[in-house]
């Protein structure tokens, strides 16, 4: 079970009413890289994997639901109180005609999310390594999407997320070590 | 210790439509680098590290749009 903390993982300021950003954020919302693909991946590959490293699965897989929490408020702050004239300027009239103002877990392009997104393959370095990619597919797109948005206060949101990407590769880069087993032992290959 | 952004240069074509991007920039983030982290690194203070995204400052390697802070971006 989960016991849910009434607050964001780190403070979400928007300061531009710009809906366009909000139409590259449900990248990371419904994307195959984003928040959610991310925690639905690791919270079902826990399971079949080494006890050692489940807990660090179990960890992150619900740090991601607070990532999605921070995206979700982005957009939302981003469309909530846009005009459907300046939701058309940003290409958001097809989100506008099926969901008015609410979110959506699609893609920037509009592709509904799917399982396919995710695997769990059972094999435990198979599941690590896919898990260390997504990591850093993660990360690549918060800097594209930090390229493309000029909100200052966004990109701070947008930053410490593109951080979190780079300790949670970090971690899953030592769980492959865990299971290789041949830490601390003075090997030469 | 290890730099964090390589550089290189792609071809450019005397036919190309638009103003070449002589320099391509991409990120090779520390968690390359580090391997198991090893015990008693440096670490920042506590409220520091919830802004920062990490305690470690190994593994911060903040990015900023070339865009955004001009001439201290990352550049691409
Ligand atoms: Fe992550």
């Amino acid at each position: 079970m989960w016991i849910y903390e009434k607050k964001l993982q780190y403070p979400v300021r928007v300061s531009t009413c710009n809906p366009r950003l909000a139409k590259y954020l449900i990248e990371q919302y419904g994307g195959a890289d984003g928040e959610l693909a991310a925690a639905l991946r690791y919270l079902n590959q826990r399971y079949t994997l080494p006890p050692k490293v489940i807990g660090l699965l179990n960890d992150i897989g619900t740090e991601e639901l607070a990532h999605l929490e921070m995206i979700a408020t982005m957009v939302y702050k981003l469309t909530k109180d846009a005009t459907p004239e300046q939701l058309k300027e940003a290409g958001l009239e097809p989100h506008y005609v099926d969901h008015e103002r609410a979110l959506f877990y699609h893609n920037a392009a509009g592709n509904p999310f799917t399982a396919t997104y995710i695997q769990a393959k059972g094999d435990p370095i198979t599941d690590l390594y896919e898990d260390i990619a997504a990591e850093e597919k993660a990360r690549a797109t918060y800097q594209w999407i930090i390229n493309m948005s000029d909100d200052p206060d966004l990109n701070d949101g947008l930053r410490f997320l593109r951080e979190r990407e780079i300790i949670h590769a970090q971690r899953f880069r030592e769980a492959v070590e865990i299971l290789k087993e041949e830490r601390g032992q003075k090997k030469i290959f | 210790m290890f730099t964090t952004r390589k550089q290189y240069e792609p071809y450019i074509s005397p036919f190309d439509p638009c103003p070449p991007i002589r320099v391509k920039t991409y990120v090779t983030a520390p968690n390359l680098y580090v391997g198991f982290q090893p015990p008693n690194l440096p670490q920042f203070p506590l409220r520091e590290a919830l802004m920062k995204g990490t305690l470690w400052q190994v593994f911060y390697d903040p990015y900023y749009s070339p865009y955004e802070t001009k001439g201290k971006g990352d550049g691409s």
